[in-house]
């Protein structure tokens, strides 16, 4: 079956299927290449592990993750739970301009402003909580921010609870002043 | 020892070390996978926070399938549906008491052979109870009731009856070489050296037979790449129908099916108990007769190994490829290599 040169101004590229060779047909010399590939790695591995369990130094035998046992490794521009940032003072960054509640596809972010002390600041936030088990982590309320008040970079992904009290982080679990809601 | 109650003894022993070792390779299974494919494999069952490297996962297989509902679906035929895993697991146990473990022991003044039942057409009675295997199969599928449980069988009876032409027909060279169908008497034969300290082993003079055997056998046991009948949880086979220790009873027959083709070609292509230049060491008899059953089952336990990597390596053939493969390659290659068997001994003799 031959392809068109060119099809307007889009060239066609006919791709040809690989064909079985008689070295394939056989099959056998595949199935030897096969047992190779899984011999080499069930050895090396064995070596491995028994290097380990020894009690040498040397590099693991699986690249298993025993995740409750082991800590989650997260990427780190994955996005996880989010955190709230503060100024050099100590108070929060948020100048409560509800940009990322009203940007936020879940609605999961809930804010109530109150006037700031401060001269050259109009708000602050008097409570801010989200609720995370509406949240999508979509990021959009990190992008959002004008004020690089909140981030979602803590790498925490723990954060089931056995209550739907228990998925809304308020200020102080957010600022890092608790660790989770109570 | 009188001569019924050694070989009860012997029965026992072997049926129980069938048993054992399908339990073994149950985990056998999981671990050698999960290391090839650089995982750890199941490793969480413990005893009192010992795991043993996950040794106790076939016992919580087996707590578990015993303590499953056993289902029989109502437009099923009950008797049957109970009859089949049985009729399937008593053959290829049965094939076990034929296995030739070891040499004659000789114990108070008389001689024991350590084969559980001697048959002096040993061969023959092991593949008609393989063959008979066909039947639990086809009964499974029939008495479930369910339309795709039926096709399921009547994919593994074709699978299976398609294979063993091929398997028959391949052995025919290696048995015309040995001249007996007695297992013990094969393995006999092939204690003779061949070229200096090779001894005349079946692999190394029927190296085709031994090929085309292995791959039959593993048709014929439907194990991966051949494992269409069952299919794990991707094809529809036989018993799907079938639940808790029924469905157990299945899982085991083929381990045991698999230990059977193991023992068979150790027996008639890597020479049995016969280990090359143990003579020399000049062991007592009976210490001898011994250390040749250990040989044995290292000897069967190394094939168990191959099979379970060739299972783990290999993808799974379609259909028609798995027909295609046993009526179009694997008998005209056996029948050739019987040919050309038959003409060399004629020539050579």
């Amino acid at each position: 079956m031959s392809a068109p040169e060119s099809l307007g101004r889009h060239p066609v590229r006919a791709v040809r299927r690989p064909e079985m060779g008689f070295k394939e047909r056989v099959y056998l010399v595949e199935v030897w290449r096969g047992l190779r590939i899984t011999f080499r790695h069930l050895l090396v591995n064995l070596y491995r592990h028994a290097r380990r369990a020894a009690g040498w130094a040397g590099l693991p035998g699986a690249v298993t993750i025993q995740y409750p046992d082991d800590p989650a490794v997260v990427a780190k521009r994955a996005r996880t739970r989010h955190r709230l940032l503060k100024r050099e003072d100590g108070t929060p960054r948020c100048v409560a301009c509800m940009l990322c509640e009203t940007v936020c596809p879940a609605k999961c972010i809930q804010i109530v402003s109150s006037e700031s002390p401060e001269v050259m600041i109009e708000k602050r936030p008097k409570s801010f909580q989200i609720d995370l088990g509406l949240c999508v982590f979509c990021g959009y309320c990190v992008e959002a921010c004008p004020e690089d008040a909140i981030r979602m970079d803590t790498g925490q992904v723990e954060m089931a609870s056995f209550s739907r009290e228990g998925m809304l982080w308020k200020m102080p679990d957010l600022l890092g002043e608790r660790s989770r809601p109570q | 020892m009188s001569e019924p109650l050694f070989t009860l003894i012997k029965v026992g022993a072997a049926v129980g070390m069938g048993m054992n070792i399908a339990g073994l390779l149950g985990w056998v299974e999981r671990k050698q996978s999960a290391v090839m494919q650089d995982r750890i494999g199941a490793n969480r069952a413990s005893i009192l926070g010992f795991t043993v490297l996950g040794l106790f996962h076939p016992l919580a297989d087996l707590i578990k399938m015993v303590t499953k509902e056993d289902f029989v679906p109502p437009r099923g035929m009950r008797l049957w549906h109970w009859t089949a895993p049985a009729l399937s697991l008593a053959c290829s146990l049965l094939c076990l008491a034929a296995l030739p473990y070891g040499d004659v022991l000789v114990w108070g003044g008389r001689a024991h052979s350590l084969q559980p039942v001697p048959l002096n057409a040993g061969l023959l009675f092991v593949l008609a109870m393989l063959s008979l295997g066909v039947h639990g199969v086809v009964m499974a599928g029939w008495s479930s009731g369910s339309a795709y449980a039926n096709l399921g069988g009547l994919r593994a009876a074709a699978q299976m009856i398609s294979y063993e032409v091929s398997l028959l027909v391949t052995l025919a060279a290696p048995l015309y070489v040995y001249g007996t169908l007695d297992l013990a008497q094969a393995v006999r034969w092939q204690a003779h050296p061949l070229l200096g300290p090779i001894p005349a082993w079946g692999i190394f003079l029927q190296p085709l037979a031994f090929i085309l055997f292995l791959t039959a056998g593993a048709a014929e046991t439907k194990r991966a790449p051949f494992d269409l009948p069952e299919g794990e949880s991707e094809i529809v086979g036989y018993f799907v129908e079938y639940s808790g220790m029924k469905f157990g009873m299945f899982l085991t027959n083929d381990f045991i099916e698999s230990i059977v083709l193991a023992g068979m070609t150790t027996a008639l292509f890597l020479g049995g108990w016969h280990l090359p230049g143990l003579w020399r060491l000049g062991l007592p008899q009976a210490a001898a007769a011994l250390v040749g059953v250990a040989v044995f089952f290292a000897k069967m336990l190394a094939v168990l190994f191959l099979l379970m990597q060739i299972r783990w390596t290999l993808p799974r053939f379609r259909f028609d490829q798995l027909l295609a493969l046993g009526w179009k390659n694997l008998l005209p290659l056996a029948m050739l290599n019987f040919l050309l068997t038959a003409w060399g001994t004629f020539l050579l003799r």
